[in-house]
């Protein structure tokens, strides 16, 4: 079994995810928005997520916590062990306690991610009276600590703001600093800085690594900027079509990327320096609808150098050697056991 | 906001003088005569000489101002009399009306509590259904009960008092014989047993009328539940671990309310037009009725005043209508 490459190392994971699937409902039929994705996550470390619009990325992660509606979401299989329970089967209650408690989230859009209606203070009080029961001094002492730990000046004063006063990169500080209100072991952050300009894009993956190193969590990183990845994570993994199509450390996966999806995406980077201005690299034609489960490698009608199998076949995560697996029947080094 | 609000009162003013003198106008220029309705017998100069004491001889410029006077000075002079015992009308001529030579405001005064009761019962209880349907309409979209809300809806939209009324009275009064048909206004509430028949005569007008309350403010209820429901902040309240009550109940309608409260501010003005058919219907003469019957006798103080004070309303529910959303909406700040 191939799969034999997702076996954790040393250390026990903090997140173990197996298997999971997760299909959406639609009018005539089903979407197969996530198939199969097992990965691992060990404490403290900076696991990257990348893969272009619509390849799953943001649906797993909701999938683990149970964020999707559902319908027409519907979790359909595998396994999501965290601190010894399975996500995907205990209560709701069970659930909730997690959720913002020990897995912290903190999403896309600062600008409609808060409540317009509610003061900040208010916001990062709630997860911190429902999940840590404290009273409502004790948590107001503690969401100024958070506000400070982000680094909005005048933490005191703001509590009592608005979203509508404070600007993205705030928010965004504001939305970490909810995430972060309970000392979460997990962060999972979906894509943070894509709607932030640049200079506040990178003040905030600051914050996110020395938060990192401070508190000690583990933190997943989605985003379609390999140059994030390339700057923040420890290990990264490559989605295409739902699927987890390429698994490797950060420096092996740009040193020595095996999927074609990899090698083509690290193509389109733009690149400043070079004798003149070239065109942007694009990877030719569309990704996948996954209108049902795959019987072949989603990549195929992209790649450059499918052979007959890959169409017949879906590849497996073929283990590479050195915590690097790639899905591709002709990656160096794929051999069937 | 003070600012704001104080602003907006200056500015309603002007408005309200302006609608004055149009309605003074309109009544000025429809045809009709407060005469006719004055027995055949009565010779033409003896009509003329009621026409000139009415104070018809006078032309619009005359009249108009002295109607002004009459509805902001000497009126309220009246009733600061009556509340206080003191003497700043001093037998001032007050707004009388055509057809019962008494004061119009008394008049308004004796219907009031009929329209409010019925009226506005009708439209507290309308609401009070509206608010929760438009909830979990919205909440479990498409459901069997969002379905059958939506066709009660669409009934109450649809379907008009003088059928739904009458429907009513006939089911209630004549075949079951639970309900009276006809509202006693006369009925005096002094205990257990007068209350309760107080209210079996209320309940039928009420229902009428808070069927159309709770068909318009349950959709509106619903639609700006959905438009919350798919919000950002909505998946960060249950990303953070918040009780699906919570979230519902708390961010979402928090959020949701904001519509619909100008909704039903700008419709409380309606409730003391009365509900002309609704009161036809079940013989409650409330203000509704009040005004048909003025109409039709061209009573002009009658209905210009009454006519007004609905403006009055209108104006000042606009304005609490606008103050009430940067109430509940931190981002609309009016400074």
């Amino acid at each position: 079994m191939p799969d034999g490459a997702l076996q954790p190392g040393s250390a026990d994971p903090v997140l173990d995810v197996r298997g999971l699937k997760t299909v959406f409902k639609v009018r005539g039929g089903e979407v197969h928005a996530v198939n199969n994705v097992s990965f691992d996550l060990r404490a403290g470390e900076l696991l990257g997520v990348v893969g272009e619009s619509g390849s799953g990325k943001s649906v797993t992660m909701m999938s683990l916590l149970g964020l999707l509606p559902s319908p027409p979401a519907d979790v359909r299989g595998g396994s999501v062990r965290f601190e010894g329970q399975d996500l995907l089967h205990i209560t709701p209650e069970q659930l909730r306690a997690v959720r913002g408690g020990r897995i912290g989230f903190v999403f896309q859009d600062p600008m409609t991610s808060l409540n317009p209606v509610f003061t900040v203070g208010y916001q990062i009080m709630e997860p911190l009276r429902a999940h840590m029961g404290l009273n409502k001094n004790a948590a107001r002492a503690r969401a100024q600590e958070l506000l400070e730990l982000v680094g909005i000046p005048g933490a005191a004063q703001r509590l009592d703001d608005y979203p509508h006063q404070f600007s993205g990169g705030m928010r965004q500080r504001v939305m970490i600093a909810i995430a972060l209100a309970c000392d979460p072991k997990v962060l999972i952050a979906d894509e943070p800085t894509t709607a932030l300009d640049v200079t506040i894009q990178a003040q905030i993956i600051e914050l996110m690594k020395e938060l990192r190193d401070k508190l000690g969590m583990a933190v997943i990183w989605i985003t379609h900027d390999l140059g994030v990845i390339a700057g923040i994570a420890d290990r990264v993994l490559v989605m295409y079509g739902g699927q987890v199509v390429e698994h490797a450390p950060v420096q092996e996966l740009f040193r020595n990327p095996q999927h074609p999806y990899t090698r083509a995406l690290l193509t389109t980077i733009p690149k400043i320096s070079g004798e003149r201005a070239r065109r942007l690299t694009v990877i030719q034609g569309q990704p996948p609808i996954l209108g049902d489960a795959p019987t072949a490698c989603p990549f195929r009608d992209r790649c450059d150098v499918a052979i007959a199998r890959c169409a017949t076949e879906n590849p497996p995560r073929y283990d590479l050697g050195g915590g690097h697996d790639a899905a591709c029947f002709v990656a160096k080094g794929a051999v069937d056991a | 906001m003070l600012t704001y609000t104080f602003r907006r009162l200056l500015i309603s003013i002007p408005t309200l003088l302006f609608i004055a003198f149009v309605i003074f106008m309109l009544l000025e220029l429809a045809p009709g005569d407060p005469m006719a309705n004055m027995p055949l017998t009565i010779p033409p100069e003896v009509k003329e000489k009621m026409r000139l004491a009415l104070g018809l001889g006078e032309p619009w410029w005359i009249r108009f101002p002295l109607w002004l006077k009459q509805f902001f000075i000497v009126e309220p002079q009246y009733w600061f009399d009556s509340a206080f015992g003191t003497n700043f009308a001093d037998g001032a001529q007050r707004i009388i009306s055509f057809q019962s030579r008494s004061p119009v405001f008394d008049t308004i005064a004796q219907r009031m509590p009929q329209t409010l009761w019925v009226v506005g019962m009708s439209y507290v209880v309308g609401v009070l259904i509206a608010l929760p349907i438009g909830i979990i309409s919205a909440y479990r979209q498409y459901s069997v009960f969002d379905q059958v809300g939506t066709f009660v809806s669409m009934i109450g939209f649809s379907v008009p008092p003088f059928f739904s009324g009458v429907l009513l009275i006939v089911i209630f009064s004549v075949t079951l014989g639970w309900l009276p048909s006809i509202y006693d206004t006369t009925h005096v509430v002094n205990d257990w047993a007068s209350f309760k028949v107080q209210l079996m005569q209320m309940v039928m007008p009420v229902m009428v009328l808070a069927l159309q309350t709770t068909a318009q403010v349950s959709r509106y209820m619903r639609a700006s539940m959905l438009d919350n429901l798919g919000q950002d902040y909505v998946r960060t309240a249950r990303a953070k671990g918040m009780k699906e009550s919570v979230v519902v109940m708390r961010h979402v309608l928090r959020n949701s309310m904001i519509p619909v409260i100008t909704v039903i501010a700008l419709g409380i003005p309606a409730i003391f037009g009365g509900a002309i058919i609704t009161e036809q219907i079940f013989k409650v003469n409330g203000l509704g009725q009040l005004l048909i019957i003025a109409l039709q006798g061209n009573d002009i103080p009658m209905v210009m005043t009454l006519t007004f004070l609905f403006a009055i309303l209108i104006v000042m529910f606009n304005l609490i209508a606008d103050v009430l959303y940067g109430v509940f909406d931190p981002r609309i700040r009016y400074d």
